[in-house]
């Protein structure tokens, strides 16, 4: 039995090509970007050492910092949202009819590409045909903002379209974890005459707490990483309003040809990935175990 | 998965059902928001510009143009695309769970010391972000010569996605009973066997989760696709679209059609495995 279940060949032969790969896909590349931060590079030309100077010049680039705001205020957000979702989750997972009919018709849009997504918000946002301004019209609004062309707004309106994208995600994680609390510990504090709400507030969130902090991190890490809607619905325009580091940074690299500099976002994207998961954790940390 | 048993109805105050009738109207706004635009969207693809400039966005199509669709597909370059997506999707698909499945298999089943380990370092490619590994992949790739060929993508997708296949697949291994397996050693099964012939059909189920998990985000990936391929003979339908769309601009109809075009095959497979979608979802929630 252990000698057949111990061939050093065959662990060898059944781990090392997925090994491999992710060594030289994964963890290769993103030592490398940091290392690429040190260069001035066009991508294909020759390398020339460069030092500290990309990420000098990162420290002192305003139209970086305005992506970053942009990064974490849409993270802000995100984790705002949480609230509503988990309260839907709660009502779901109540004794409720349909709920499992609900819960999938929520969760479409998580299932359609950014690139669709994006393209279908265009439409509805656009300024003259779009659905939007065409029922604000209808309901009395005169002069609706032309939403994706406006610098004050355009963050906000991409911001509905990552809600509406997300949120039957956010509710199956929910429901799936309240779906595990035992009926019995509900029912102790029905006789205990606690209404829906005290058992909601008191019993069931606390009771799902390890699974409420790894949303948290899942929106902000989330928030962080976001790319292919923004630069699809906005491209970060208009100047640059609606801007995040991973558009940023993608823009330095692939449109300017600036692959070290984009090299230097890229692993301070890394960078902030991690410190932040790590703050989050260490902020809504407990006794309970991580959950990943 | 969700059996809901009606044990309340002990108090049918009217004070409860309006609160119940008030939380059922909150839901069912959330629904429609969810589900309107992509009705929304249904409609413009079915109808001309005419239509789309002189009339009410909300307005049904007059007499549905199925031909914007037949248009799109053969003149825009869209049967390509999608036949592109669909066959790198499948080719990553099985490339990774067949690789995820080795992997779990020895590190759940096979004795060695350095399985936890192995294993961390799986998980911990959750967390990277692919933007932070983009440009050096590039200049990888480039190096190898597989800039604008499609194994550059297929071999990206695997990577990314064997974390989280490993992770639903562990799940699932661990609750595997071992005695069917250690009865095949005794009986002298060589180990391919055992995996291939007992461990593998046995899995199924799970292999089942995985495949339509890692369809959707393969279907779905538009930077490695974006980065990585340049000629319209390797482009799948998240670039391909984006480049039509381009094009296009002010033809509604056609982009309608074109973007319906790339959201069916999901929606049918939802239709069809929505269980397994939604456990593949629960179960994978750290990818996000």
């Amino acid at each position: 039995m252990n000698k057949v279940m111990s061939n050093k060949a065959v662990i060898a032969l059944y781990v090392l090509p997925a090994f491999i790969l992710i060594v030289a896909l994964i963890y290769g590349p993103i030592l490398i970007t940091g290392y690429y931060g040190l260069m001035d590079w066009n991508g294909i030309g020759a390398m020339t050492f460069v030092g500290l100077e990309n990420y000098t010049q990162l420290i002192q680039d305003g139209q970086f910092w305005q992506s970053a705001k942009h990064s974490f205020l849409l993270a802000f957000f995100s984790t705002l949202s949480l609230v509503p979702y988990l309260a839907i989750s709660l009502i779901l997972a109540g004794k409720i009819k349909g709920s499992d009919l609900l819960r999938k018709i929520y969760l479409i849009p998580m299932l359609l590409s950014s690139v669709a997504i994006a393209q279908l918000w265009v439409k509805i946002y656009d300024p003259n045909n779009g659905m939007l301004n065409s029922f604000l019209t209808m309901v009395g609004v005169e002069n609706p903002p032309s939403w994706l062309a406006d610098t004050n707004l355009v963050l906000y309106a991409i911001f509905v379209a990552i809600l509406w994208q997300y949120a039957g995600f956010y509710i199956i994680i929910y429901y799936a974890a309240l779906k595990g609390i035992p009926e019995s510990l509900v029912e102790a504090a029905k006789i205990d005459g606690a209404n829906p709400i005290q058992i909601a507030y008191k019993i069931k969130v606390p009771l799902i707490s390890g699974v409420i902090k790894v949303t948290v991190v899942l929106a902000i890490v989330g928030s962080l990483k976001y790319f292919d809607l923004i630069y699809v619905m906005t491209g970060g325009g208009p100047n640059g309003a609606s801007e995040v580091i991973a558009s940023y940074m993608y823009k330095k690299a692939f449109d300017t040809f600036d692959f070290g500099y984009g090299s230097a976002i890229a692993f301070f994207l890394l960078l902030i990935t991690l410190v932040v998961t790590w703050i989050t954790r260490k902020l809504t940390a407990s006794e309970d175990e991580i959950q990943y | 998965m969700a059996q809901t048993q009606n044990t309340a109805g002990k108090d049918n105050s009217i004070l409860t059902k309006v609160g119940m009738g008030v939380l059922y109207i909150c839901l069912i706004i959330v629904a429609v928001f969810q589900i309107y635009p992509l009705v929304w969207l249904f409609q413009f693809s079915l109808k001309s510009n005419a239509e789309v400039f002189g009339m009410s966005p909300f307005a049904l199509p007059q007499e549905p143009r199925w031909e914007n669709y037949v248009r799109v597909w053969t003149d825009g370059n869209i049967n390509l695309y999608f036949f592109n997506s669909v066959w790198i999707t499948v080719a990553s698909v099985l490339l990774t769970i067949l690789l995820a499945s080795f992997v779990t298999f020895a590190i759940t089943r096979m004795n060695w010391k350095l399985n936890k380990l192995v294993l961390g370092l799986f998980m911990v490619g959750l967390m990277v972000p692919i933007h932070s590994a983009i440009i050096p992949l590039f200049a990888f790739f480039l190096d190898l010569n597989l800039i604008d060929h499609p194994l550059s993508i297929i071999l990206s997708y695997t990577a990314f996605n064997l974390p989280l296949t490993i992770m639903i697949l562990l799940g699932f291994y661990y609750t595997l009973p071992r005695e069917i397996e250690e009865a095949a050693v005794v009986d002298g099964c060589s180990i391919h066997r055992i995996f291939f012939q007992i461990t593998l059909p046995m899995t199924t189920p799970v292999l089942a989760t995985t495949a339509i998990i890692n369809m959707i985000y393969n279907w779905n990936e538009f930077i490695f696709v974006n980065t990585f391929i340049s000629s319209d003979k390797f482009k799948t339908l998240t670039v391909g679209i984006q480049n039509f769309i381009g094009q296009y601009l002010t033809d509604w109809g056609a982009i309608g059609a074109t973007l319906m075009i790339s959201i069916i095959p999901i929606l049918i497979a939802f239709l069809i495995l929505s269980n397994r979608i939604v456990e593949g979802i629960a179960a994978g929630s750290v990818k996000g």
